[in-house]
């Protein structure tokens, strides 16, 4: 029983309920359906690397909005700490931060999510992204260790991706970006295969096409 | 952060959401004429529910005479 608990969650699968307070009330991963979801952990409060992953989250909100994405952020502080800390920033830095944070002080959801990591702290969370789709499905995983902020950059580039990848049933190669031009998937018999060869895409071989798609 | 404070009144979010839900409308319309984030319009409409200051009707919300003299 304890096992099931604390065991990671995994790409493809329903990413874990939880019912938590934060600092825009009391919310539930019900809460975000129909939209995407990234919900991230952060080592603790009135930090450093914190501060500057939460400006930077801060600063490309609108582009979280653009994809039909929320933020979500949480760590084991308490409420009123988290309030204190982003009341410091915008009183510091100028920079109101839009999103809820969860008060996680029970690790309950931090549990369900893998994401407290003995190795590098026994009692603070690391820093876990989980982008979660419109039907609460996980869909992708990132984990930096306490020391190095992440790139919010990368977290948009996956989400564009991903929807992307939904929308035109293709995949990205390697650095992709919004633009460039996608995989098509490879061909599953030989006549799609002879197919492919007269649709024009570019081709390395016949494994590796690619072809634009409009966004 | 309840959107129903310990002495009864309401939040600013939940005055927000009751002065819109004076005739009916679905969570998506609420969020959209207020502005407030659908999580929060969900989660604060639970809270008002429980409270009786709000009710459903087929899916959408209508404040009641007790949600009115909140706003």
């Amino acid at each position: 029983m304890e096992e099931e608990k604390t065991r990671m969650p995994l790409l493809g699968e329903k990413a874990p309920d939880f019912e938590a307070k934060t600092t825009h009330g009391t919310l539930r991963l019900g809460d975000f359906k129909g939209s995407w979801l990234v919900l991230f952990s952060h080592p603790g409060d009135f930090t450093p690397v914190c501060t500057t992953e939460f400006m930077a989250f801060a600063e490309k909100f609108d582009e979280f909005q653009k994809r039909n994405t929320h933020l979500l952020g949480l760590s084991v502080d308490s409420q009123s700490s988290h309030l204190a800390w982003v009341k410091n920033i915008e009183e510091k830095s100028g920079i109101k931060i839009p999103f809820p944070v969860i008060a996680d002080g029970s690790r309950e959801v931090a549990m369900k999510y893998g994401m407290l990591h003995p190795g590098q702290s026994k009692t603070e969370t690391v820093r876990a992204v989980f982008i979660i789709d419109p039907e609460s499905v996980i869909r992708l995983i990132l984990y930096y260790p306490p020391a190095i902020g992440r790139n919010i950059d990368e977290i948009l580039r996956c989400i564009d991706a991903l929807q992307t990848a939904d929308k035109h049933h293709v995949a990205t190669p390697a650095n992709w970006r919004k633009g460039d031009k996608v995989v098509v998937p490879a061909p599953i018999d030989q006549e799609s295969l002879e197919e492919r060869l007269k649709e024009g895409y570019e081709c390395m071989d016949w494994y590796l096409c690619k072809k634009e798609v409009e966004d | 952060m309840p959107c129903v404070l310990p002495d009864g009144s309401v939040a600013p979010v939940a005055k927000k959401i009751l002065s819109t839900a004076l005739q009916e409308k679905s969570e998506e319309e609420i969020s959209k004429l207020t502005g407030i984030p659908i999580y929060r319009v969900r989660s604060s409409i639970r809270e008002l529910l429980d409270a009786g200051l709000i009710e459903e009707k087929g899916g959408k919300y209508l404040t009641t005479e007790k949600g009115k003299e909140k706003i």
